[in-house]
């Protein structure tokens, strides 16, 4: 599903992912761990199309087809999602209306039709119950006043809505005490298919014990410098990264 | 000949229709008077610092348009706000058009300026209150000199006027350069409420210059809602002079809505005479282009414990310019007084500029004024948030500038209104989605 060959991009002039190789097949879960400053977000904003970024090197492929050129749009309309690690306040939009434009801009660009209104409240009610949000919250503005935790479900909740093809979720568990990690993990539990794929970002373990990965990648200093099965999590976490900095560096 | 020289004598030839005994000759005689020692303004005059007339002033505009020109409704029916019943006054080039207008004197009365000058019944209300709020500036008093047409509206003491009344001035284009100069007048009674729609709109690209002069009188407890939808012809310019006299208790709003013209300017002007008033004054601006857009408020606290809250957004685009100056006078008697001003812009082009300034004269010293204005960009983090969600660049653009003006439009009374608004800012900006919020 997602290919990253030798990947190099920089930030201002600044290099910062300095030749990343990945695969993600359809079905799987990645999570992708490393110390603050190793370039994991940066990864995430690159994939998703962030435009600050500058690809330098390299391609990342969705499916064979390099979206290197392609806007942040139509990137999601591929189906591409990005779970922010700090979701944006928009004040004067409600999370209702934003989440029905995103759907229905998405449907544009496949040639579709608006989704009827009665599919469409029908569709935010089953997947608002499914991360335990209230009626109410949706009609506030997006994010605005929002507890991390909320804007952490509100996140998840528009994944549910908009069911990408690649979800990448960038340090969702940050802010999130263990009941909202529990039913952000459930949701992400539920919504995972043999056709779709999840990559974790995570600082920490904790939330993989939820969010189960495939294969874990620790990155350093822009490289994937070391990759194995979830076992390699619960070794990081009790260990830290400053071993893997040195048989990096050794 | 130049405008002004132009106008001055073309006065003298409307002298000679008039009646010579109505004590409205004295006021027009002064009023020209006063426009001739005045002349045009300046940018050397402070208030108009920032908005130059120069570039409007040099058309050859007829003063008095020739011919009547009868407009079909089903050609000018997106003007108006069709979707709902309404009193409807209705001008074409300054004259009135009966067929397009719906007036009555059924407990209150929706007419004419014309009849309301010239028939012995209003002459009581005509004295007590024609010019009476209006100030003696150039171009209120230019408008004074030749007021001859408009809407005249007189609600009776505790009457509720369901439906809205528009109007509507339209200038057919029939005149290769036209200058209108509409004057309306607005008496509400004790405890009565009304609300009124008011737009300009020019049929062609004929140039078009109207200077309109609208007073309002707020009297006892009486609850007054304006709205002025400003969307016309980047040919057509606008000198919008309004004067709202409030009495105690007396509600007042006025929400100015800005997306067309080539010049617009509006003088907007509240009187707080009683105490325990509350006035509002609400704009949103959106313009690209070369347009200007200048918003010239005043609120007068006259009296002990009242309230003026004022909330202009303006978004500026290519070469546009805006300019929004807001004073606040605060009087020594007016202890008490709450008075909040915000504006707040958005650039989204190098090249569009504001002037804003929030101008405070407070002698009172038991007060709480506030003021605020920010001008900034378009949030690049929240652009990339929506886009990430699919939503292309110019609809998430469209709709941060929408969710930007929301606060504005939430307090706007009458859904129809809202919905049309929305409508021309979806239009304006390019997009075609529902904004729904």
């Amino acid at each position: 599903m997602l290919k990253i060959n030798n990947l190099h991009a920089s930030v201002e002039d600044k290099s910062i992912l300095r030749g990343i190789n990945l695969e993600v097949k359809p079905g799987e879960v990645h999570a992708i761990m490393g110390p603050n400053g190793s370039g994991k977000s940066t990864l995430a904003s690159v994939i998703a199309g962030k435009e600050e970024y500058e690809v330098d090197k390299g391609e990342i492929l969705l499916e064979g087809e390099n979206i290197d050129e392609l806007a942040a749009e139509e990137r999601a309309h591929k189906g591409i999602f990005l779970s922010f690690q700090y979701p944006v306040e928009i004040p004067g939009v409600s999370v209702t209306n934003f989440i029905k434009t995103a759907i229905n801009e998405t449907r544009k660009a496949k040639g579709l039709e608006d989704m009827p209104a009665n599919e469409m409240l029908k569709l935010i009610r089953e997947k608002s119950e499914l991360l335990e949000i209230d009626r109410k919250f949706l009609s506030r503005s997006l994010n605005e006043g929002f507890s991390g935790g909320e804007k952490k479900r509100n996140e998840i909740f528009q994944m549910a809505m908009l069911e990408p093809k690649l979800a990448i979720l960038d340090e969702t568990d940050s802010g999130l005490d263990i009941d909202a990690l529990r039913i952000v993990a459930n949701g992400v539990n539920k919504l995972k298919s043999k056709d779709n794929a999840v990559i974790v970002i995570t600082h920490y373990q904790r939330l993989l014990d939820y969010i189960v990965p495939d294969f874990v990648h620790v990155l350093h200093n822009g490289r994937i410098v070391k990759s194995g099965p979830k076992e390699l999590a619960h070794e990081l976490e009790e260990k830290g990264y400053d071993w893997i900095k040195e048989e990096v560096n050794a | 000949m130049d405008l002004k020289d132009k106008i001055v004598s073309s006065y003298l030839a409307f002298e000679d229709h008039l009646d010579d005994n109505s004590p409205l000759h004295d006021i027009r005689n002064q009023a020209i008077k006063t426009f001739e020692e005045k002349g045009f303004p300046t940018k050397k005059e402070e208030a108009w610092k920032y908005t130059s007339l120069k570039s409007i002033l040099n058309q050859d505009y007829s003063v008095f348009p020739k011919q009547e020109n009868a407009l079909e409704y089903r050609d000018v029916k997106k003007y108006f706000i069709h979707d709902i019943d309404s009193y409807k006054i209705v001008f074409v080039d300054g004259r009135y058009s009966s067929h397009l207008s719906q007036t009555t004197h059924d407990g209150i009365d929706v007419c004419l300026m014309s009849s309301a000058l010239s028939k012995p019944k209003y002459r009581i209300v005509i004295e007590n209150y024609f010019n009476k709020a209006a100030t003696k500036d150039s171009l209120s008093s230019l408008n004074t000199a030749f007021a001859g047409e408009g809407a005249y509206i007189h609600i009776r003491k505790n009457k509720l006027v369901e439906k809205p009344i528009q109007i509507l001035h339209f200038c057919s284009g029939n005149e290769s350069a036209l200058m209108l100069q509409p004057r309306n007048l607005i008496v509400v009674d004790e405890n009565a409420h009304v609300q009124i729609i008011e737009r300009h709109q020019s049929l062609t690209d004929n140039p078009v210059l109207t200077n309109s002069v609208t007073e309002i009188f707020a009297n006892k407890r009486a609850i007054v809602d304006y709205y002025k939808v400003q969307n016309d012809r980047e040919t057509a310019s606008l000198i919008d002079n309004t004067f709202i006299s409030q009495k105690q208790e007396s509600h007042c709003s006025v929400h100015t809505f800005s997306f067309g013209g080539k010049l617009t300017r509006n003088n907007l002007n509240f009187f707080q005479k009683g105490e325990r008033i509350d006035s509002t004054l609400k704009g949103v601006t959106i313009i690209g282009n070369k347009q200007h857009v200048d918003h010239n408020t005043l609120v007068h606290h006259i009296e002990p414990n009242c309230e003026s809250h004022q909330d202009y957004k303006g978004i500026f685009g290519d070469n546009a310019t805006g300019v929004f100056n807001g004073k606040v006078v605060v009087e020594k008697e007016a202890q008490k007084a709450n008075a909040f001003q915000a504006n707040n812009n958005i650039l989204i082009s190098d090249k569009a500029s504001i002037n804003t300034k929030p101008q405070l004269e407070i002698f009172a010293d038991d007060v709480k004024c506030s003021h605020g204005c920010t001008i900034g960009q378009l949030d690049e983090s929240a652009m990339f948030y929506m886009r990430s969600r699919g939503i292309p660049e110019k609809e998430a653009k469209a709709l941060l500038m929408y969710a930007f003006s929301n606060n504005v439009l939430s307090s706007v009374k009458i859904p129809e209104i809202k919905q049309r608004i929305t409508k021309i800012i979806a239009n304006k900006l390019g997009v075609n989605i529902g904004f729904d919020l």
